[in-house]
């Protein structure tokens, strides 16, 4: 799976969170500071991912994903 | 200290409207709202018919709001925004403004349904957002967020009379200088199996599914119960000397309230009216008003064969022989049993009905009860008189739960 598949897969899922247009949702971009993800939020987007990529991200991995690239790297690690 | 309080916004979503004019056109007009309900769960079930909200807050809020949402937060949010505009968008001091939404149930379709997940997924997959959807100051909680409200949020829960208590809860806070405007009211979607089920097994629901627009009939004789509703109403309230100072339209007054509990069933009305005369007598005590300067009542009226006539008895009761000259109306025949968005809905038919000088008709009433001795019908509206004129609201709820409260012209 590509990094982009990952990206976009993981762009729908915080857009629907967080209502933060998909295009604006970069691997530079910090969860918190700049997509107003909260910290409950937060756990709506990990929930989801798990789903989509059967992944698990247990909470000690999950406080780790400060931007969407570490999230899109640990996605494509553990998938 | 006591200052003046008046109303200078308000808005609504409800069985019968998305918003204040659609409802009041709606009302005046004698338009049920009731439906069949269109799940496959009301097979097994007595009561099959509920007026759902015409206009689905999933089709006007954002997908990311309703997600973190329960339905009853949803209908709250969409009326607190057109009650917002309506006030002009008030320019207030945060910390000087104040939210008090009730709800009879709170979440409890939300809560439902992540128990559905729990059992289904298990654990892990129970929303983070489920406790802020099913609390029971959820409604006022999203709202006064919304507004950044920093006077107090506040949730009263007396069931089918806490939408009514909210409005007097909220013009206390700006009688007693603690807030200069507040966004008050009721909100309630709890249509679900499990209380339709829950509310049947009372016999409390009407069974008239052949005909559901008729199922809702208060003061006909042939009523059989209430019938579900959900929605949202809200009012700002404001200190007379806020609303002036800002040049607000002043819609209305809120006038006073009446308070009190019956002491005598868990669910029943006492037949002899006592707690709620005594409401009514509070409130217009409060008000500084005599039986004769009221000119309508909108009832509790549930639809109901013994609530209707316990509430007739408590008219009569506390307004003596002026009941006679005072049209009294049953909206809940067109909108359903909004239970604690109820005292909400009907306090705005009330402005509505001193703004307009229209007292709309009670639908379905074709054949009196001899048992009520009111000045009620189906013909409407009814003409009010000009000049300075009050209104009532009856709300009660189970719980022995008796609520008055009086809005007068500006």
């Amino acid at each position: 799976m590509s990094q982009e598949e990952v990206l976009g897969g993981l762009a729908v899922i915080v857009n629907e969170v967080a209502g933060v247009p998909v295009d604006q949702i970069t691997l530079d971009k910090k969860f918190v500071d700049d997509l107003d993800v909260d910290s409950l939020s937060m756990v709506e987007v990990v929930m989801a991912a798990e789903d989509k990529w059967g992944v698990k991200i247990p909470d000690a991995e999950a406080k780790n994903l400060v931007t969407v690239g570490d999230a899109v790297a640990y996605i494509e690690a553990n998938s | 200290m006591s200052r003046a309080v008046v109303v200078t916004g308000m808005g609504m979503t409800t069985p019968v409207g998305g918003d204040v004019e659609s409802n009041w056109e709606a009302i005046l007009a004698g338009q049920s709202g009731i439906s069949l309900i269109d799940e496959p769960w009301v097979e097994d079930h007595t009561a099959k018919i509920a007026g759902i909200m015409t206009v689905d807050p999933l089709s006007i809020l954002e997908k990311h709001e309703t997600r973190r949402m329960d339905r009853s937060q949803q209908a709250a949010l969409i009326a607190a925004r057109e009650a917002w505009e309506n006030a002009g968008s008030p320019d207030v001091d945060v910390e000087r403004l104040g939210t008090v939404i009730a709800t009879g149930i709170g979440g409890i379709t939300s809560l439902l349904a992540s128990y559905d997940i729990l059992l289904d997924r298990g654990p892990s997959r129970i929303s983070p957002h489920m406790v802020t959807m099913i609390m029971p100051n959820g409604p006022a909680a999203i709202v006064g967020l919304e507004f950044g409200a920093r006077a107090g949020v506040h949730t009263p829960v007396s069931a089918c009379s806490s939408g009514a208590e909210a409005i007097s809860y909220a013009a206390r806070m700006i009688q007693t200088g603690r807030a200069d405007v507040v966004i008050a009211g009721g909100a309630e979607a709890a249509i679900h199996p499990i209380t339709m089920a829950g509310f049947a097994a009372m016999r409390a629901l009407s069974t008239r599914n052949d005909d559901p627009q008729a199922a809702s009939r208060p003061y006909d004789i042939d009523r059989d119960g209430f019938v579900m509703g959900e929605g949202a109403g809200i009012v700002i309230l404001e200190s007379e000397e806020h609303a002036i100072a800002r040049g607000a339209k002043i819609l209305g007054r809120y006038a006073g309230a009446g308070l009190t509990s019956d002491g005598h069933h868990i669910a029943q009305p006492d037949p002899e009216g006592a707690g709620a005369a005594r409401a009514i007598t509070c409130a217009l005590e409060e008000a500084s008003l005599t039986p004769a300067d009221l000119v309508h009542i909108n009832a509790h009226a549930t639809s109901t064969p013994q609530g209707d006539i316990a509430e007739g008895t408590a008219i009569r009761r506390a307004l003596g022989s002026a009941t006679d000259n005072i049209y009294v109306a049953g909206t809940k025949s067109m909108t359903g049993h909004l239970l604690g968005g109820a005292g909400a809905i009907e306090s705005i038919y009330s402005i509505l009905a001193i703004r307009d000088r229209k007292a709309p008709p009670t639908a379905n009433l074709d054949n009196l009860d001899p048992e009520v001795t009111l000045n009620v019908g189906n013909n409407g509206p009814v003409e009010l008189p000009q000049g300075d004129i009050a209104v009532l609201n009856n709300s009660f709820g189970f719980g022995g739960h008796d609520v008055a409260v009086i809005f007068r012209s500006v």
